[in-house]
């Protein structure tokens, strides 16, 4: 094939031969980017052990959905379709740019395989890509710099905002776009010019527009152009890769591994150590994170991967209300300190090592802020998990002795009483005399049997109010002729937020208790009212009858026409469901509870716009109940404010938590009289028939 | 007939309240015992709160001295241990001042000791019983002292209150001879006050207590000025701090403070569980709600069933006189 | 500095709800749990953080029975170096003097430059510091919120006194001081830690070790006995005020009086 031009490898620069600039670039910047990297991936090395190569089907399903077709994206609409095009652009233009790199040693250089329709296909599409990338970089540069969305700010306490550095990558995606067409149309405009033979560039893209723009240039005026565009496509090419793993746009390189990566499973908590099993524990040394070493690989390759797009915050309800803590700082600062300790320049600098988190980067009370609700890591495109962390943070505190006198109380009383009030344990069972008297409950002390345990839980046993919901499920039960029974004295805390309040050794005491009273009670499946108990369970527990929540339970009765309600009255009640944390994003049970409610005739139900996947948590449940957090607003009120503002009068909820939560915050509110909160268990057992 | 002395505290010239009280406990230990106050201090202000003393007490044992210009329990100690007969009950009003003084000094006495107690029920030869409180008040117990060696015995301030007024003309006898200079080796500083809005509810023996039946931020004056009427400390509930009204110090619940005041004025407070929980010990609660099924009432000793907004103004008038 | 911590094991009040015995013997103790009490849990944190500052030892202490043993390893899992447990049967029975002279023996034993105890103790009459620090000879403050070294020969002392307010005082080494609650924050004993302490030695020292006389102890030598647990008459629910609104003030303020509640 002939060329119209000088390919830019046979060129010179006054008397040097271009060609060295052809090889020295890519020599040069690969070199860079392999030592930067090195760099980069001593930390991880350092760092704890994590288990990422199990569950592997579900590990590709999510790179798939997650990395390659950027299924989170959309939540954000805008900014979602903005870096979809900018993803699938630079996926297609990577095989031109590594061939255009190509091209300047070598420059008859064709892809195998692209000497046919596959090629001219591709030269296509590659065309349209460089084109609509360079749209979306405008696009992007205006919103970034002129209307830049409210999550994008740097509270003045986390330092300032990465504006500078997005523009400058974004700047370059532009060079490197127009270059690229520039140094196609270019060669295209030349040749037709010389009436040769030419490629055939996509109508309307952005090589086509340089090949008509320039067609009344002299090919020399070409020649320069050619060659020009070629070098800085070339030099920016490896500038911007050298660029990446200084900063937020280390994402490009990451991302793929961080959602290969990333947890499959849903609700649970990590292990202290991985590879240290439960009865070696009390020989570990320390027990979680204190410096930044402490962490997983797993978890500095989070801070690596975060793009710094604030969606984590911006779902945040502890940010949202003003609580000293926003995940996307956690992982901004995780970073930067990832960075400071382990740094490239200058070159040869040594490595820091060993200063403590808390106190350091982290605050005790941005580490105790968080609810677990997990809206965070829903919302995270890239995978980044925030619970674990959190949980390994707490774990080092508890360790430390660290832990704020709030939540001091509940614990020991837990330990010793097995419940957070520190009331009698006989007194558990005592909302058994509030049944109605054609209800019973057998106490499975091994005088009595049963099919089913219903978990209580501290919450529901001890409460006044939450009492309600036990008698409600224990109604609900025993109207359905259920063989079931409690475990009474026996039943200790699930231990749910013990464990996710870093003390693990306390839940690990508690959940033996628990297991050992459930296998000698011999029942064969379990079921409870608290998502709470549900999820530790479900997730924590291990070698146990399978648990259901009454949400589950009752769905499945009415599916299979067992159970049958009453015609709602009250007309003017408009009803919607608040999905807590525990049944919706942990567990996946949004449409169970949904469908319990739509079975009830004449009821009038409206969902919130924050709902199932995007809840809003209520405050937190379990010990967060007796945490004192600084905060501007209740989480509770502002959940109640969106009931109100989707029409709603009364908000259902599924979890004695969520129920303590949104009642109290209507109070708060002064919304009494004008809202109410039920639970489930309570609406079904008053409109069952 | 017992010898009884009694530590009377005071300060800037004023006598403190306990003064009776300490008169009228010692009449329930003996009604014929002889009682002498007992006086420290230095200055002009020394001849007035004797006179004030000797129209309780039928005698008064006045001691000035440099050393007296603030009361330290070490110099006080040596003093009396020189000054009291042996075989002495000597009571004090419990508080910081004798929390220092009279556990070293029933050891220095070789007499028994006894702090906090309620009530007296009297003298039985050498016998001396009393009533105290543990668990912060959820027991009472009956308390058998030997005074045959002698007595240091505090008593909880407010519960004796005095039947009648004082009607006594004491002698003021000046003992401030018996005072040395006395080297210390513990010497007072300074006292630095509280601060504004560092409050201590957990401490206070009167709290007048707002819930959300106050309305509104403006409201809280009111609780302000009854307080301040009854010589209390405000406190509230959790809605009141997270609508921000009053800081998180003054809350009282299971995620605020748990107090044990004397009286207890619930303005406003439904009573819920959480609230209820940062009340311990024995309070005499006063309940004032509009909703007569608030579960306060309950708990409350007294209850009113009235709207708050017209009653703390109405009582704040009436306390003030 | 080397620090003697007095502590003591009592039914923990946050976590029980006290019951007579119909008998009036005693407390209901079937159902009771105990933990230290919580002021010396302030007054051992308190001897951590100053030994962390200035080095030396801090050692924890009780008069009690061997099921003590279990508050001296919470407090040396919290970080105290040493557990000394004073354990006789003729202790049993002892008044806050008996205590405070058993005390005294252990503490001639040692060389403690400084002595911390609780203030008070939900069971007890907060006397067993000034009475120690009575036999011993040594200054003594009571209800201690602030500690700061000032050189090897004495400490700067804030004292809780009336209205919230704090009296600073100089106080010579060595010394005695109960500690009020509030005076830090007592850092977080897990499961974990206690474990890591289990298997501390923590020697025990009975009357003979300490060279006390048994009839110096005990209950036959108490002066002060405690006969009986009793609850007082409580009415059922308020007692709900009539009448106008005048009418209701004015008896208010008459039971006000009655209570101490108007001054």
């Amino acid at each position: 094939m002939e060329f119209a031009l000088i390919p830019p490898g046979k060129t010179f620069l006054f008397f040097i031969p271009n060609i060295i600039f052809s090889i020295a670039i890519p020599v040069l910047g690969i070199a860079i980017f392999l030592y930067f990297i090195f760099i980069r991936a001593t930390p991880l090395l350092k760092a704890a052990p994590d288990m990422r190569w199990n569950n592997l089907p579900e590990r590709i399903r999510q790179f798939f959905t997650m990395w390659l077709f950027q299924i989170r994206q959309p939540r954000y609409m805008f900014a979602g379709v903005l870096h979809i095009l900018l993803f699938a652009g630079f996926l297609i233009l990577s095989i031109r740019s590594t061939e255009m790199v190509i091209l300047g040693v070598f420059p008859k250089f064709v892809i195998p395989g692209f000497n046919s329709l596959l090629g001219t296909l591709y030269y296509l599409l590659k065309d349209y890509a460089s084109t609509w990338v360079l749209i979306v970089v405008v696009v992007a540069m205006i919103r970034r710099g002129i209307f830049t969305p409210d999550r994008y700010a740097v509270p003045s306490k986390y330092g300032k905002a990465h504006t500078g550095e997005a523009l400058f990558v974004l700047a370059m995606i532009g060079v490197l776009m127009i270059t690229e067409s520039l140094f196609d149309g270019s060669l295209v405009s030349a040749q037709e010019q010389k009436a040769m033979h030419t490629e055939l560039l996509a109508p309307l893209s952005l090589s086509w527009f340089w090949s008509k723009v320039l067609i009344g240039t002299s090919v020399s005026t070409l020649q320069g152009l050619h060659t020009i565009a070629y070098y800085i496509h070339d030099l920016t090419f490896f500038t911007f890769l050298c660029f990446l793993p200084l900063g937020k746009h280390f994402h490009v390189i990451t991302s793929a591994f961080n959602v290969f990566f990333m947890r499959t499973r849903r609700g649970n908590i990590k292990p202290v150590r991985y590879g240290v099993s439960d009865e070696k524990l009390d020989d570990l040394e320390s027990f979680g994170v204190k410096r930044l070493e402490d962490f997983t690989w797993k978890h500095i390759l989070d801070f690596y991967s975060c793009a710094d797009c604030g969606r984590c915050s911006d779902n945040c309800p502890a940010n949202t209300v003003g609580r000293p803590l926003s995940p996307r700082f956690i992982s901004i600062k995780g970073r930067d300190l990832t960075f400071r300790n382990y740094p490239i320049f200058p070159i040869g600098a040594p490595f820091k090592q060993g200063e403590n988190l808390i106190g350091g980067i982290f605050e005790e009370n941005e580490i105790w802020s968080c609810t677990t609700c997990g809206a965070c890591e829903q919302e995270c495109p890239l995978g980044i998990e925030y619970i674990d962390k959190i949980v390994d943070l707490r774990r080092g505190m508890v360790d430390e002795g660290v832990v704020p006198q709030s939540l001091q109380k509940p614990l020991s009383a837990i330990e010793k009483r097995g419940n957070p009030w520190g009331k009698l344990e006989k007194k558990r069972v005592e909302w058994t005399n509030l049944l109605p008297e054609d209800v019973h409950v057998k106490v499975l002390d091994g005088k009595h049997q049963a099919e089913i345990l219903y978990f209580v839980d501290s919450i529901t046993s001890f409460d006044d109010r939450m009492q309600a919901i036990g008698c409600a499920t224990a109604t609900i039960l025993s109207h359905m002729g259920e063989n079931f029974g409690i475990l009474g004295v026996a039943e200790k805390d699930s231990g749910h937020e013990v464990r996710r309040f870093g003390e693990e050794m306390l839940f690990q005491d508690l959940r033996s208790q628990n297991t050992e009273a459930i296998l000698k009670s011999g029942i064969s499946r379990i079921i409870t009212s608290d998502p709470h108990a549900f999820n530790a369970l479900k997730n924590d527990y291990e070698n146990i009858p399978p648990v259901e929540h009454i949400s589950q339970y009752l769905a499945r009765k009415i599916r299979d026409g067992q159970l049958k309600m009453k015609r709602l009255v009250n007309g003017n009640r408009i009803y919607t469901y608040h999905d807590p944390c525990y049944l919706g994003r942990h567990n996946g049970l949004y449409d169970e509870p949904r469908a319990v409610l739509d079975a009830i005739p004449g009821i009038k139900r409206v969902d919130m716009i924050r709902c199932r996947d995007r809840s809003f948590c209520c405050g937190g449940g379990g010990l967060m109940l007796f945490y004192e957090p600084e905060e501007e607003q209740r989480m509770g009120v502002l959940r109640v404010q969106m009931a109100v503002e989707a029409g709603a009068n009364v908000i259902v909820t599924a979890c004695p938590f969520c129920l303590v939560n949104i009642e109290d915050a209507i109070k708060v509110a002064g919304m009494e009289g004008q809202v109410e909160a039920i639970d489930l268990a309570e609406l079904i057992a008053q409109y069952m028939e | 007939m017992a010898q009884v002395f009694a530590y009377i505290e005071h300060k800037d010239g004023v006598l403190s309240d306990t003064a009776a009280e300490l008169f009228t406990a010692a009449q329930k230990i003996d009604a014929a015992a002889s009682v002498t106050a007992i006086l420290m201090g230095t200055g002009d202000a020394m001849n007035n709160v004797c006179a004030e003393a000797a129209k309780i007490f039928p005698r008064v044992w006045k001691f000035d001295h440099s050393s007296l210009a603030y009361p330290n329990a070490e110099v006080v100690r040596q003093i009396l241990v020189k000054s009291l007969p042996s075989h002495a009950i000597f009571l004090l009003p419990h508080d910081p001042f004798s929390m220092d003084l009279a556990p070293g000094l029933s050891i220095k006495l070789d007499a028994a000791y006894m702090a906090d107690a309620v009530a007296i029920d009297g003298l039985d030869g050498t016998i001396l019983r009393l009533v105290r409180q543990e668990y912060s008040g959820m027991a009472h117990t009956h308390i058998q002292c030997d005074v045959s060696g002698g007595l240091v015995l505090t008593l909880r301030p407010g519960v004796f209150q005095p039947e009648q007024e004082p009607s006594a003309s004491g002698q003021v006898e000046d003992k401030s001879g018996e005072v040395d200079d006395v080297s210390v080796k513990r010497r007072f500083l300074e006292v630095v006050a509280a601060e504004a809005g560092d409050v201590d509810i957990t401490k206070a023996d009167i709290l007048v207590s707002v819930g959300r039946g106050i309305e509104d931020q403006e409201n809280i004056d009111l609780a302000r000025e009854l307080a301040n009427a009854m010589g209390a400390v405000v406190s509230c509930s959790r809605p009141i701090v997270d609508a921000k009204w009053l800081e998180k110090a003054r809350q009282v619940g299971t995620s605020g403070k748990t107090v044990s005041p004397n009286v207890y004025m619930a303005l406003g407070i439904s009573g819920s569980f959480q609230h209820l929980g940062g009340l311990k010990g024995s309070p005499f609660i006063v309940a004032v709600n509009k909703n007569p099924k608030a579960p306060i009432f309950q708990v409350a000793d007294v209850g009113i069933m009235e709207d708050i907004l017209e009653f703390i103004p109405a009582l704040t008038e009436k306390v003030k006189g | 500095m080397d620090i003697l911590v007095c502590v003591k094991r009592v039914p923990d009040t946050a976590e029980n709800e006290i019951g007579i015995k119909a008998d009036g013997t005693d407390i209901e103790r079937g159902d009771l749990v105990y933990s230290v009490n919580e002021w010396d849990n302030y007054a051992v944190e308190e001897a951590i953080q100053i030994r962390d500052k200035v080095g030396g030892s801090v050692t924890v202490i009780t008069v009690g029975d061997e099921e003590s043993e279990e508050i001296l390893r919470r407090e040396m899992a919290m970080g105290a170096d040493n557990g000394i447990l004073l354990s006789d049967e003729a202790f049993e029975g002892t008044d806050g003097k008996g205590i405070a002279s058993i005390l005294k023996a252990a503490v001639e034993k040692g060389n403690y430059d400084l002595i911390l105890t609780g203030a008070q103790a939900d069971d007890g009459a907060g006397q067993v510091g000034g009475m120690l620090a009575a036999m011993l000879d040594r200054p003594y403050a009571s209800l201690v919120n602030y500690i700061e070294l000032v050189d090897d020969k004495k400490i700067k002392i804030g004292r809780e006194i009336e209205g919230g307010n704090q009296e600073m005082n100089e106080i010579d080494l060595p010394c005695v001081l109960s500690i009020q609650t509030g005076i830090n924050e007592p850092r977080y004993v897990g499961i974990r830690g206690i474990r890591k302490v289990a298997s501390l030695e923590i020697p025990t020292y009975a009357s003979s070790d300490l060279g006390i006389a048994t009839n110096t102890v005990g209950a036959g030598s108490a002066k002060v006995k405690r006969i009986d647990y009793f609850v007082p008459e409580l009415g059922e629910g308020a007692e709900m005020l009539e009448g106008t609104l005048d009418e209701k003030i004015n008896r208010l303020i008459e039971m006000l009086k009655a209570k101490g509640g108007l001054k």
